[in-house]
């Protein structure tokens, strides 16, 4: 059976027509200035204390390499290190299946409630909505998360997902969704924390299932890293009897003493802090301690294909810390959502396209053309994925997949006349002519595509002579 | 000002597609920057455009042949010198991807710089300046503080810091097209913090950038005019500046 793949939601506009809803939204607008602005800040000051941040982002993609050139063998490194201690591997080629297998375990424990930690890998396969088809409830238990959820609403950053809501509006939502919210709920945020802590508290003590992905997996050991900022994800990953893990393939360490690298670059990259609030490390199972139960379910859905090609595979790279979101002028205006994806961002515009693997997708194929190119992103990245370079790359590839079209047509007679000086000539001499359009040394309106430009910017009113005109005229 | 070495380097002018036809001005003041500063310029006629539109918009095998040619027309020169940071580092960053040779290129700014080892190019521009740093400039080439330098040792200039300068302008070659609604959501607060300044010229060393700020400036009549900054450098107390008659 062919099924969609759930990396992008259905029905997503593709990225022009979704921005310019979005710049439309003066509520998300003025919420994500201030926010993206302040973790912007607060991260360059983190980062701006280490000497050695280029030596640790250098030693951070030396290590993702060296599991994306070998990744067949810590996979199974990390499969039998994990069945030793005493967990279940599961593996999933895609989202259909991975869904299957989680819905699976949860009712095999007689379950029909879970919580959940804060996971990109099960929002990428729609986890939360399959356990819901499967008659099964799902938890978030992450603040941002459990927002997200209660407010109907979709995750529009990687690691604060609630980003485009203010405090206002998160009062609104809890006043309207949460069934236990107490009377008199302000807006003050130690108000809104503590409803959600009463709220999750009740459903930590009560949850048979917890549910998770994974920031890491180290090969050697098969112990599970996740790291947070609240306390919540510990509370899920200790107190139920089971826990099933979901994670991507791509996210192996070789060795234990491989993560001093990655947990130095992905708190001050993430959440500007020094060292991680909440790190939680657990390794198969531990007799009378912790979850008795332990399944970790390997993800693919689509990284096998991203691994195959040479420029774009550097996106696996990824450690999910969304510097690169907090960085971006793209994001900064249009917010998570556009992007149409629970990978949004500059990651995202690389990221969702691979997954999706699909050339055919417009809404993904509109993704690597939603950047300036103004390299933020790559400078910011802490295991130095080269984002500007994949997005041209598979900016060819959708040309490509899209064939001819007047673009290409035009790209191609540009081409055509920048190849020989002399037609090059020709066309500058045309180019006067376009003083014609010109009133009073401005030009403000274009026909064509032109016209895009034109609707806020004035066209500089060509010159009577092109430079070379002079220098043949003067110098030649 | 200060003075450059001996023997006369000869420098090949790689004017850019854009500049050529539609800022000679700059182009020409390039060339009687470096020659004050005693430099031999050269503008080799079967030069056109570096393919930096076609590669960054998905037409990598046009932008392939446009480099051969480049390295075809200024393999023999001991340097090139581009007005763009941008068209720069398309050349030095991904002309080798394409297969072509390197060619050594340098953007204005590095040259007078680190190559000629000036800043002060004995240059008089009597007018309240404020500099954006162009995205390529800033992240490609590193180009670092090099143009402040030199416009710090402008005469009569009033050199005014832009706030959120490293802020992209929203241009992007056909991304400014492509998604207008974005990049004119970018560009409305490049320009709100070009006005805040206070300035009557806005620089940079990239005439792609400045066309697109001063497109929205112009658009909007804010009075403010993008002047690139070799046209700032080459202006002297004996040949001051004055707006392009086109």
């Amino acid at each position: 059976m062919v099924t969609r793949n759930p990396v992008t939601w259905l029905g997503s506009p593709k990225f022009p027509d979704a921005a310019r809803t979005a710049l439309a939204n003066t509520q998300l607008r003025s919420n994500l200035r201030k926010a993206t602005g302040t973790i912007r800040g607060r991260r360059a000051a983190a980062v701006d204390e280490m000497t050695d941040w280029e030596d640790l982002r250098l030693a951070g993609e030396a290590l993702k390499d060296e599991v994306l050139t070998n990744l067949d063998v810590y996979l199974e490194r990390l499969e039998k290190s994990v069945t030793d201690r005493g967990g279940v591997v599961h593996w999933a080629r895609d989202a259909a299946e991975a869904n299957e297998i989680v819905l699976r375990l949860v009712r095999e424990t007689g379950a029909d409630e879970v919580v959940k930690v804060k996971s990109m890998a099960t929002a990428e396969i729609g986890l939360n909505e399959a356990l819901e088809a499967g008659g099964v409830a799902a938890i978030e238990t992450d603040l941002a998360e459990l927002i997200v959820q209660l407010g109907h609403d979709r995750p529009s950053h990687i690691l604060v997902p609630a980003i485009h809501r203010n405090r206002s509006e998160i009062r609104e939502i809890f006043r309207r969704e949460m069934p236990d919210v107490p009377d008199g709920l302000t807006d003050e945020p130690r108000d809104l924390a503590e409803a959600a802590r009463a709220h999750l508290r009740r459903k930590f003590l009560s949850a048979r299932v917890a549910i998770s992905g994974a920031n890491f997996a180290v090969a050697d050991t098969g112990s599970i890293v996740v790291l947070e900022s609240e306390g919540n994800g510990r509370m899920c990953l200790t107190l139920p009897e089971t826990l099933i893990t979901v994670m991507g393939i791509e996210k192996l360490v070789p060795t234990w003493s491989d993560l001093e690298v990655f947990l130095q670059l992905l708190p001050r990259s993430s959440t500007a802090e020094r060292m991680n609030p909440y790190t939680s490390v657990w390794t198969g199972v531990t007799p009378g301690d912790g979850p008795q139960q332990f399944h970790l379910v390997l993800l693919d859905n689509g990284r096998t294909a991203t691994l195959a090609d040479k420029v774009g595979r550097q996106a696996l790279r990824c450690i999910r810390c969304s510097a690169c979101l907090n960085v971006c002028p793209v994001y900064e205006r249009t917010g998570g959502e556009s992007y149409g994806s629970v990978y949004p961002g500059p990651i995202g515009a690389i990221l969702t396209p691979q997954l999706v693997d699909d050339p055919h997708d417009k809404q993904a194929a509109s993704l690597p053309f939603a950047s300036s190119l103004c390299g933020a992103c790559y400078e910011v990245c802490p295991v130095r994925i080269n984002i500007p370079e994949v997005l041209t790359h598979l900016r060819a590839r959708s040309v490509q997949a899209r064939g001819r079209s007047p673009e290409s047509i035009a790209m191609a007679a540009a081409a055509w006349v920048f190849n020989s000086p002399s037609r090059y000539e020709r066309a500058q001499r045309l180019a006067t002519f376009a003083r014609l359009l010109s009133r009073n040394g401005r030009i403000t309106r274009l026909p064509g595509p032109g016209a895009a430009w034109t609707s806020s910017r004035d066209v500089p009113v060509p010159p009577k002579q092109s430079f070379r005109a002079w220098w043949k005229e003067n110098r030649g | 000002m200060q003075k450059v070495a001996q023997k006369s380097p000869k420098v090949a002018l790689f004017a850019t597609c854009l500049t050529d036809t539609l800022y000679p001005a700059t182009a020409r003041a390039v060339v009687t920057l470096l020659e004050r500063l005693g430099c031999s310029v050269e503008f080799p006629l079967d030069q056109t455009c570096c393919g930096q539109m076609h590669f960054n918009t998905g037409y990598p095998d046009h932008a392939r042949g446009l480099a051969t040619s480049y390295q075809r027309t200024f393999a023999g020169y001991d340097a090139v010198v581009v007005p763009s940071g941008s068209c720069t580092g398309m050349v030095r960053d991904i002309h080798p991807q394409l297969g072509a040779s390197p060619v050594a290129t340098y953007e204005l700014s590095e040259y007078l710089v680190d190559v000629l080892g000036v800043t002060d190019v004995g240059a008089y521009f009597p007018h309240r300046v404020t500099y954006h740093p162009t995205c390529h400039s800033l992240r490609m080439l590193g180009v670092g503080d090099k143009p402040l330098s030199l416009l710090r040792a402008v005469r009569g200039l009033d050199l005014v810091e832009l706030p959120d300068a490293e802020s992209c302008c929203g241009f992007g070659g056909t991304f400014a097209v492509k998604n207008s609604d974005t990049s004119t959501a970018m560009l409305s607060d490049k320009m709100r913090h070009v006005l805040d300044t206070g300035s009557e010229v806005l620089t940079a060393g990239d005439n792609s950038c400045l066309m697109h700020i001063g497109g929205g400036l112009s658009r909007l009549r804010t009075g403010v005019r993008p002047v690139h900054l070799a046209e700032i450098l080459a202006s002297t107390e004996e040949d001051p500046w004055s707006p392009a008659t086109r």
